[in-house]
């Protein structure tokens, strides 16, 4: 259990290529911290740097309060999930899961323990004898978790750990090792590229984008005050709906025409992009929008339209409504919804 | 087959079986006359039946060895045979699955010229070598002996190339996880990396065993001394003794006796053989 610090964390390969652009972050004790963001955005190199498979280029990362830039993974007291497992597959569950532990020496008997300890935690106090080619998907992923809690490090890196599940299991994995997490309260660092289990996760989020941490927060910060134009895209599904527009002279946005038009308080005549998310937006009143396509999700409705200017917008509705595609649809927007960016830098502005 | 169409099968089989037989009748008449006594052996025609005379013959060539040439009894060409041909199948093994290691799993200078420069040497035969090799096992004073044997016919592109094929196959995130596991790099060879190749090495076992086992050209070259021939070439030089008759009742004994242990190392290893060919257990 332990803090674990970034600090300026840079990573190029090369000189020219810099795919970790200076990350800082604070992660606490027992802090669980996802990091998400699209493919190639330089989250797993970040892991690995914290793991000690990559070197640091700059800048430095200490584990409670040490610094670890230049020790082997091993002297960081740290254990990793990997995304195919990484099972020994020679080995048995047992032989897998004590193999850290048999390096350090750990003497037989408390080995034996913790070993049947975690595998009481996990429910794989059965398979102990078997092989990994031997156990089902699910099965694998617990002794690839067991593995990394037997060592009870100071840390728990995760690289992308459910994604070679199916969905169901991934629905009860994600819960499962959430709950395990809160039960050990070790700090943990999670990489996916999945939102769902970014959102339902994470004490505290990284977004990324191109070697970039976009935003930290919490997940509920990240999706109620998303503080750029690539978060506000990339969290929450459906993606939010942007509209590019100008700021008006009497400070308000003219949205659709003049459809509507909140009140902001910024210069006029400046370039904006007005973010709606797809479920804050209802029928009746202030918009026009020409329903394209309709997806019935059972719970709810996903409407494709156009705006009367051409803009494309996607309305979420409660299940029981039902547009037909051809139809005009009145939809309004709650108070306070409309997120505000600047249109050139990408920037949070505020909502209006 | 799905079918079910009795000329066909029969024909097929008809084919398979004449094939055995005529891979098969050299050897049973290598037999055959391997039992028998060398003046019927002699006489037209040739009996096609075992004779009475088995264990008598391999009771000589084995313990007195065939007169007419070099005399040693066939026990001690065998344990050369049986010393060299493990000296050259071990110590490829060790040699290439080290070499492989090394390319695969360090990052050094020159790493990939080392890998080519070894790779090109599947190119040379050893016939093309082999006199500028003698040249210098005859410099370093190893004629007449195993290391003479054996050293210089130990290093092989082939397997490093097929270990090196392995190894890559080998997902990284094992090595990674050994590594936070807390292994060096040589106790991740020993622990997971050797057992994993188990059955790659089973299957170059065998096939480094027989071509250890029938080298002649080589031997021939360094060994000078009759206490270190080698089976094979004893089989071959009783043939072709000068001035006497063959006696091709100890002639086609020693051949036998030659044959045996490359069939017992085929028979015994032919699951791990292939499966250490065809499957790749990750």
């Amino acid at each position: 259990m332990a803090t674990v610090s970034m600090r300026g964390v840079r990573k190029s390969y090369g000189g020219a290529l810099e795919v970790i652009q200076g990350i800082d972050m604070e992660i606490a004790d027992g802090e669980f911290i996802v990091i998400v963001g699209p493919s190639g955005c330089g989250k797993s190199t970040l892991l690995r740097m914290v793991a000690g498979l990559e070197k640091i280029t700059g800048g430095e990362i200490a584990i409670d309060s040490r610094v670890v830039n230049n020790l082997e993974p091993k002297d960081r007291d740290i254990a990793m999930v990997f995304q195919n497992y990484a099972l020994y597959p020679h080995m048995s569950v047992y032989e897998n899961m004590s193999y850290g532990l048999r390096i350090r020496g750990m003497s037989k008997t408390e080995i034996d323990e913790r070993v049947k300890r975690a595998a009481g935690i996990l429910e794989i106090g059965q398979y102990l004898d078997r092989k990994p080619r031997q156990l089902s998907g699910g099965q694998r992923q617990r002794v690839a978790m067991g593995r990394a809690i037997v060592r009870e490090p100071k840390a728990f890196l995760f690289d992308e750990p459910l994604s070679n599940l199916d969905a169901k299991l991934r629905v009860q994995m994600r819960v499962e090792i959430k709950k395990l997490q809160r039960q050990l309260g070790v700090t943990s660092i999670y990489v996916t590229h999945d939102q769902v289990e970014a959102m339902t996760m994470a004490d505290r989020l990284i977004v990324m984008n191109k070697g970039v941490a976009e935003q930290i927060g919490t997940p509920i910060e990240v999706y109620a005050a998303p503080s750029t134009l690539f978060v506000a895209g990339f969290i929450g599904s459906p993606a939010m709906n942007f509209l590019e527009t100008r700021v008006s002279s009497d400070g308000r946005l003219a949205i659709d025409g003049a459809a509507l038009s909140p009140k902001t308080g910024l210069d006029p005549g400046r370039a904006v992009t007005v973010g709606i998310r797809p479920e804050h937006l209802a029928t009746g009143g202030g918009l026009d929008v020409q329903v394209e396509l309709v997806e019935l999700l059972g719970a709810d409705t996903l409407v494709h339209g156009r705006l009367s200017d051409g803009k494309s917008l996607v309305v979420r509705l409660p299940g029981n409504q039902v547009p037909t595609a051809g139809d005009r649809l009145p939809v309004q927007a709650y108070d306070g919804a409309w997120h505000l960016f600047d249109t050139e830098t990408g920037k949070r502005l505020g909502t209006a | 087959m799905v079918e079910n169409r009795p000329w066909l099968t029969a024909f097929s089989h008809l084919v398979v079986i004449l094939g055995v037989l005529i891979i098969a009748f050299p050897v049973w008449m290598t037999f055959v006359a391997s039992t028998h006594d060398a003046s019927t052996m002699l006489r037209s025609p040739v009996p096609l039946l075992p004779g009475p005379y088995l264990i008598q013959n391999y009771k000589e060539i084995l313990f007195q060895g065939y007169a007419r040439t070099s005399g040693i009894p066939l026990t001690i060409a065998l344990m050369n045979s049986m010393i060299m041909a493990l000296g050259i199948c071990i110590g490829k093994i060790l040699i290439s699955i080290t070499a492989a290691f090394a390319i695969v799993y360090f990052r050094f200078p020159f790493r990939m010229a080392a890998f080519w420069a070894i790779f090109v040497t599947l190119m040379l035969p050893v016939e093309v070598r082999i006199v500028p090799t003698y040249g210098v096992v005859a410099g370093l004073g190893m004629i007449n002996s195993y290391s003479g044997l054996i050293i210089p016919l130990i290093a092989s592109a082939t397997a490093t190339f097929l270990f090196r094929q392995f190894f890559l196959s080998v997902p990284d995130e094992l090595a990674e996880a050994s590594r936070v596991d807390g292994a060096g790099p040589m106790r991740f060879f020993v622990d997971i990396l050797l057992p994993m190749s188990r059955t790659t090495i089973a299957a170059l076992f065998v096939i480094q065993f027989i071509y250890g086992w029938n080298q002649y050209l080589w031997p021939l070259l360094v060994t000078n001394h009759e206490s270190f021939y080698t089976a094979v070439m004893v089989v071959a030089r009783q043939a072709t003794a000068v001035d006497a008759t063959p006696s091709w009742n100890l002639i086609m004994a020693a051949a036998m006796l030659a044959m045996l242990p490359p069939v017992l190392v085929v028979v015994f290893m032919q699951r791990q053989f292939v499966r250490g060919l065809v499957e790749t257990e990750k």
